[in-house]
């Protein structure tokens, strides 16, 4: 049986742990679930640390704990609660390298979710370590990409945020890049949005419109690759970016960034500006397929008057 | 060591500090220093004490201190020019220009720096404690003890009865409010109710010995030492005269010994300011 990206992710922390002595640290991660099963059933003795219930003083702790140079993983549930705990990792940890020539190396993975889960643990929360220095982001959908950051993270020295999604644990295809020159326009999709966006591409190109994908999940620092650049540069309509953290997020500031280097326009669609609840008619849901395929079309109708 | 040469020693260190920050002052006062500058001079027996019992214990542990930390380096043994350079913001200095004089670090006594977010230094130091489990210490003001984060620090550090020893340097202050504007409750109270072995005492260097002398880096202690701040909250200036000074006390009850040991110190310091201002 093909693996999944829960197991491969829990296969990486089992010889994190085992092989390099690291730590783990995080809130309700024996039980509970163990993380979405991305957990291996481990304790205290093996390098597993139950923290108490103080996500702000916890992400300071974490942070010692990576001075000390125990490269721990750091979880965080979910993204919501990034806002309490991000305060010393961005604060310290992030600039402790530069300042104190002491680097601060840790993996935190922050779970991410569906809608329908209210105010605060819906969806992602990464914009708010996105804008600071000394901060290394990516959100893997496939198990080469999961497996491609956590070997990056134990050759560096810095912090990574790795933005993890729920519905993806279960995958496992690896997402292929399709593009070419002169192209309708591009999609270029992060976290769970990837999914959707492939299905709207594939229902798009079979109707009349030539769109192609390029799947980002390396998010800071950003580089846009020269052939991307030119292929986009050669298409009508620019680019469409989706996320599933709000639309003022971190996908403005990434638009803004393939903007200026290609001088096309850059659309996006992310969590709509508004405050979710808990139904499916008050909650905030990332882009659906539906909603890309009908930006596309508007886009393409603008552009024609 | 017997209690008389702890007392000298202590002096020494107390006196190097202060000499260090009346230094400090002038320059700040010349505008040759020009970013915000937290002067220890008054809480100096403090660090000195501890430092001096760390010495004598042959230990040498984490030392995460927080933006008044002048004292606490040269206590513990920083190198003094280095610090010099750091606060004429060379790149020779302890920080390599980074650090000012709140985020100031030195590498040779483990001490860690601090970013500026009062307090933070407890969760760090109690992360770095449990992750190494090498002795550590944690020096916080009477107001950063108040943060949320620090108390949920001091109760984990409780909870894995780690080999640490937290440090309220109490001056009463935060910038200007006084404690009894701020709070109703003692902390050491607080540090008890967390199962943290605590004590509110003065800065007599014979008070820190004898509640560190049976169990320091044996299990969590929680020392609150009332002290006084002599100079401004930040800057060079004086709010208002403080009488009876810990340095001041110990060197007229130590005579004559302690005063030319202080002289002594007063001459390298100022030689050491004037040979690095003249580089
Ligand atoms: C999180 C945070 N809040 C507020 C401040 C502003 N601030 C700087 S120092 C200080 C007072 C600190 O008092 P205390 O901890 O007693 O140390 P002291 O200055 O007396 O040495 C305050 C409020 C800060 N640096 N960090």
């Amino acid at each position: 049986m093909e693996t999944t990206l829960r197991e491969v992710i829990k296969q990486i922390t089992f010889k994190h742990l085992k092989k390099f002595k690291g730590q783990v640290f995080g809130q309700n991660l024996t039980g509970v679930g163990w993380v979405a099963g991305t957990l291996p059933k481990l304790y205290e003795k093996d390098g597993v640390i139950e923290l108490p219930m103080a996500d702000v003083a916890n992400g300071g702790m974490v942070t010692g704990a990576a001075l000390v140079g125990r490269r721990p993983f750091y979880i965080i549930r979910y993204q919501g609660y990034n806002w309490l705990n991000c305060i010393f990792i961005v604060n310290y940890a992030c600039k402790s390298k530069e300042i104190w020539n002491k680097p601060a190396p840790m993996f935190i993975r922050g779970l991410s979710s569906e809608g329908g889960l209210g105010p605060v643990s819906t969806s992602s929360h990464i914009s708010i370590f996105y804008k600071m220095p000394g901060i290394k982001i990516y959100s893997p959908m496939t198990k080469n990409e999961y497996t491609k950051t956590y070997k990056k993270f134990m050759k560096s020295d810095d912090v990574f945020y790795v933005s993890e999604h729920r519905k993806s644990y279960e995958n496992k295809i690896e997402f292929k890049n399709s593009i070419k020159k002169n192209l309708d326009i591009i999609l270029m999709p992060i976290s769970v949005t990837r999914f959707e966006a492939e299905k709207a591409k594939n229902y798009l190109n079979n109707n009349g419109y030539k769109v192609g994908i390029i799947h980002l999940y390396e998010l800071k620092p950003f580089v846009l690759k020269k052939k991307w650049i030119s292929m986009i540069k050669s298409s009508k309509y620019g680019v469409l970016m989706t996320d599933n953290d709000y639309v003022d997020g971190i996908i403005r500031t990434l638009a803004h960034k393939i903007n200026e280097q290609t001088n096309k326009k850059v659309y996006v669609l992310g969590l709509k500006d508004k405050s979710a609840g808990y139904t499916l008619e008050t909650s905030n849901f990332p882009p659906s397929a539906l909603e890309i395929i009908n930006k596309i079309k508007q886009i393409k109708i603008k552009k024609r008057v | 060591m017997s209690y008389k040469n702890y007392r000298l020693k202590t002096f020494e260190k107390a006196s190097l500090c202060r000499n260090f920050e009346n230094e400090v002052f002038k320059r700040v006062n010349e505008k040759i220093i020009n970013f915000p500058v937290y002067l220890s001079a008054g809480q100096e027996y403090v660090p000195s004490s501890i430092a001096q019992i760390v010495k004598d214990k042959k230990q040498k542990p984490l030392i995460f201190g927080q933006h008044r930390g002048h004292s606490i380096y040269l206590s513990f043994g920083g190198n003094i020019v280095e610090l010099i350079d750091e606060l004429l913001g060379k790149k020779t200095g302890c920080t390599r220009g980074m650090g000012g004089s709140l985020s100031i670090n030195s590498n040779k006594i483990n001490m860690f720096g601090h970013e500026g977010l009062m307090g933070s230094n407890a969760c760090m130091g109690v992360g770095a404690c449990f992750s190494s489990a090498k002795p550590t210490i944690v020096f916080l003001g009477d107001a950063s003890v108040e943060e949320d984060y620090v108390l949920a620090s001091l109760s984990w550090a409780a909870k894995k009865e780690l080999p640490i020893l937290f440090v309220v340097e109490d001056n009463n202050y935060a910038v200007l409010t006084k404690k009894k504007d701020r709070r109703d409750w003692k902390a050491k109270d607080v540090a008890k109710a967390f199962k943290l072995e605590s004590y509110d005492i003065d800065d007599q260097p014979k008070n820190i010995f004898s509640v560190l002398k049976k169990n320091l880096f044996k299990k969590p202690i929680f020392i609150n030492v009332n002290t006084k701040r002599l100079f401004w909250h930040s800057g060079a200036g004086v709010d208002e005269e403080v009488k009876g000074d810990r340095l001041t006390l110990e060197k007229k009850f130590l005579g004559k010994k302690a005063e030319k040991i202080h002289r002594n110190i007063k001459k390298k310091i100022e030689n050491l300011w004037k040979q690095r201002l003249e580089k």
